[in-house]
């Protein structure tokens, strides 16, 4: 700041443009990065999955694949159906882009100092934000004189508006515990050890967690909550249509938002970059801390995606209605009731974040005890000829 | 000054290139949003005249096109041919090729369920499970392809017999596949069976009652998935079925209602497990001996017509054959169990949601070539 007003000469207010412009840059840099990796390590993963290689001839282990895609993309005609509305069908990818992309104005990439802006309403901004991607996939689906792409359309606009409710619920939990609406005091309000993380401070924020977590899947069309695109039904849903560099941006948006859906999920309940005291600060390692998080629950989520089934739309806003929507105000008045108890015995809260996250930790040790059966279980195999 | 506002249902075309119409088969639908109205199957697509083929080639050039029937299940179609021919002309197959007979059938219809029962998944959105299948359906093409050299469309059997014997070492290689497979089913099971997302999509959904199921003359699992216990093999017996032990699975019903999608889709897993018991029984009982019966190069079946009914995949297959006594078929009518399966789609496509239109037709295992023939 100094520098560019001092040595360059320029006011106050174009030396917050230019400094504005290179943040922006440097997250948007970061997040096509991200949604880039994020679409070689689902096909990797998948591949792994599914007893095959996945992409693994350009680049080392096919890591450059994304950039060969992009480049094919980018080169593909642009076509536009015959009886599209032409204005709509061409503004629709960016608006599903820019509602993404929005979203990280407020999520940190590091500590609280690597945010583009702490608003002090950053979760409201954050609600609010992700639903102009609906307005995007409405609008695709509209504008492509198709009906498979229509069906589509309509499917995403009462999912999305469905979930965004138990969403934007659960997210009562973490703003009761820090008391603010700002993400960068959210981060502030939980620690680097795990039961010091909002997501087991206590067992209706860890009902928060869980909703959120299968809310943000749902909002961001993954598996099994895909309706929108659904491939074998509605042959991908809203964006058939679709080719050349508009879809580019579509897919860029979609697996951006994986990237999202970790990097929310780990700022809001899973400690962010929080260090130990004497690390506090170093800013190379928070945003490794933060990354690694992120990139956990970016691999959950593609997991999810290559094991499930999909929902039918009933089901699926069965289990919005009926099941998160009360299981999110279970959680913010659960959270209500015992703040107000821990008020005034202060060890209780110490006490329930442990058991909390020893009962998480047992659970995982089942779970973990499952997988080892299904490899101890699966079959050999065979070598013929 | 009310006025109405004007709704209208939208007829949509699934097909004829969509991913889950499991070939070129085309359904116009009027849907109101996602709710069907009425569906109504085109079919013809792919319809390549074979049967009309049939009066032009000789008895045994027939056998090829027969492979082209059902491609998910050629050694059956083929079986089901030349067993009416031999019917005709009064043949007798030798032990040894009958025993063959029914462990390439068999290890075919394990390879068309598991086709069956992966496309069913992925049409659930499901796809890990599907690549999972073909891959042991490839393990079965490595088998098949050891006793006839070809991977999909085999011509192995023929007009009194089987064109060659099993290599040596096949029954070990079986056998080893058997094993790894049965605990492969399992593992399957734990992936998408028992999942409940699958169940919610499956069960109670299109049931068909066991008298509607007879009315629509359905045939092969469809039928036994409404609870009908109807097997050819067991009940009208040919080849060596009558000397094997086998149980016929039949819906039950476990999760939903009797003859829903869960029930059809169930009773291709358990006819699975009954395949590999006939395949182990086959292994150990196998007698040495010939594999082909004397059949003179140029067949003339005496005059007259016969009607052959076989177990395949997709249920009973009909073959009509009818000869003049000439070098080749008069007439020949196949019938086949997916087109029964396809007349009962616009009864019970109504009322339900598209996804639903999806199971239904992944359930009832219906398969383009054979529907059209």
């Amino acid at each position: 700041m100094n520098l560019l007003t001092d040595t360059l000469g320029m006011t106050e207010f174009w030396a917050n443009v230019v400094i504005m412009l290179i943040v922006c840059t440097i997250v948007f840099a970061v997040f096509a990065l991200m949604s880039g990796i994020t679409s070689w390590a689902e096909r990797r993963i998948a591949g792994r999955m599914q007893s095959r290689y996945g992409c693994n001839r350009v680049g080392p282990q096919g890591i450059l694949q994304f950039v060969a895609d992009a480049v094919k993309l980018i080169l593909k005609e642009d076509l536009i159906p015959d009886g599209a509305d032409r204005f709509l069908y061409k503004i629709t990818p960016y608006l599903c882009l820019m509602g993404v992309l929005a979203t990280l104005v407020v999520l940190p990439l590091g500590s609280r100092a690597m945010m583009v802006a702490d608003l002090n309403v950053g979760v409201l901004y954050f609600i609010s934000i992700t639903s102009i991607v609906v307005i995007g996939i409405l609008m695709a689906g509209w504008s492509s004189n198709n009906k498979w792409s229509l069906l589509g359309g309509m499917r995403s606009a009462a999912q999305i508006v469905s979930y965004e409710i138990p969403v934007a619920m659960s997210l009562l939990t973490p703003i009761l515990i820090a008391g603010s609406l700002s993400v960068g005091d959210l981060l502030d309000s939980q620690g680097w050890l795990p039961w010091e993380w909002t997501a087991f401070q206590t067992p209706f924020s860890a009902l928060a967690f869980f909703v959120f977590f299968i809310g943000s899947l749902a909002e961001g069309n993954r598996t099994p909550f895909d309706l929108p695109e659904a491939e074998s039904e509605l042959v991908s849903g809203f964006n058939t249509e679709y080719s050349g560099f508009r879809f580019a941006v579509f897919f860029m948006a979609e697996y951006g938002n994986v990237f999202l859906i970790g990097l929310s999920t780990t700022a809001l309940f899973l400690g962010g970059p929080n260090l130990p005291g004497f690390l506090q600060g170093n800013p190379f390692l928070s945003v490794a801390v933060m990354m690694l998080k992120t990139i956990f629950i970016m691999f959950v989520v593609i997991w999810l995606r290559w094991t499930l089934p999909r929902f039918r739309i009933d089901q699926l806003m069965d289990l919005s209605w009926k099941y998160l929507l009360p299981c999110a105000l279970i959680a913010f008045f659960g959270q209500s009731v015992f703040m107000l108890v821990a008020h005034q015995i202060p060890a209780i809260t110490q006490i329930t974040s442990i058991v909390v996250f020893i009962v998480f930790l047992l659970i995982m040790i089942k779970f973990i005890g499952r997988i080892r059966t299904n490899y101890k279980e699966q079959s050999i195999p065979v070598g013929l000829n | 000054m009310t006025s109405e506002l004007k709704t209208e249902h939208i007829t949509i075309n699934m097909g004829p290139q969509h991913p889950s119409t499991h070939g070129v088969i085309r359904f116009v639908i009027k849907t109101d949003g996602e709710i069907i109205h009425e569906c109504d199957p085109d079919v013809g697509y792919l319809h390549r005249g074979i049967e009309k083929i049939a009066e032009s080639v000789t008895w045994q050039g027939f056998v090829p096109f027969t492979d082209r029937v059902d491609y998910l299940a050629s050694m059956n179609a083929n079986w089901a041919y030349c067993m009416a021919v031999e019917e005709m002309l009064g043949t007798e197959v030798p032990e040894r090729a009958e025993y063959i007979r029914v462990i390439a059938g068999e290890l075919n219809r394990i390879s068309s369920h598991l086709v069956a029962i992966g496309a069913a998944d992925m049409d659930m959105g499901a796809i890990t499970p599907f690549v999972q299948l073909l891959r042991e359906r490839e393990y079965i093409n490595d088998l098949l392809e050891m006793i006839c050299g070809a991977r999909l469309t085999y011509n192995y059997y023929s007009i009194g017999g089987v064109n060659y014997d099993l290599p040596e070492g096949f029954s070990i290689k079986v056998m080893g596949f058997l094993d790894h497979f049965e605990v492969a089913v399992e593992q399957m099971h734990r992936l998408v069976t028992y999942n409940q997302i699958f169940i919610n999509r499956f069960a109670n959904v299109a049931a068909v009652s066991p008298e509607m199921a007879m009315d629509y003359n359905f045939v092969g699992p469809n039928l036994r998935g409404s609870g009908v216990k109807y097997d050819v093999r067991r009940n009208k017996p040919y080849s060596i079925y009558d000397k094997l032990d086998f149980e016929i699975p039949i819906g039950t019903a476990s999760v939903g209602t009797l003859g829903d999608c869960y029930d059809r889709y169930f009773v291709r897993v358990e006819e699975i497990r009954e395949s590999v018991k006939i395949l182990r029984q086959c292994l150990q009982q196998i007698p040495e001996g010939e594999i082909q019966a004397k059949v003179k190069n140029a067949i003339k079946p005496p005059v007259g017509h016969k009607y052959i009914r076989t177990e395949t995949p997709r249920g009973d297959t009909g073959y009509f054959i009818y000869s003049d006594g000439k070098t080749s078929p008069s007439r020949l009518k196949i019938r086949t169990g997916s087109f029964t399966g396809m007349s009962i789609i616009p009864e019970l496509a109504r009322n339900i949601f598209i996804a639903d239109l999806v199971a239904v037709i992944g359930s009832l295992d219906i398969v383009a070539p054979e529907l059209d023939r």
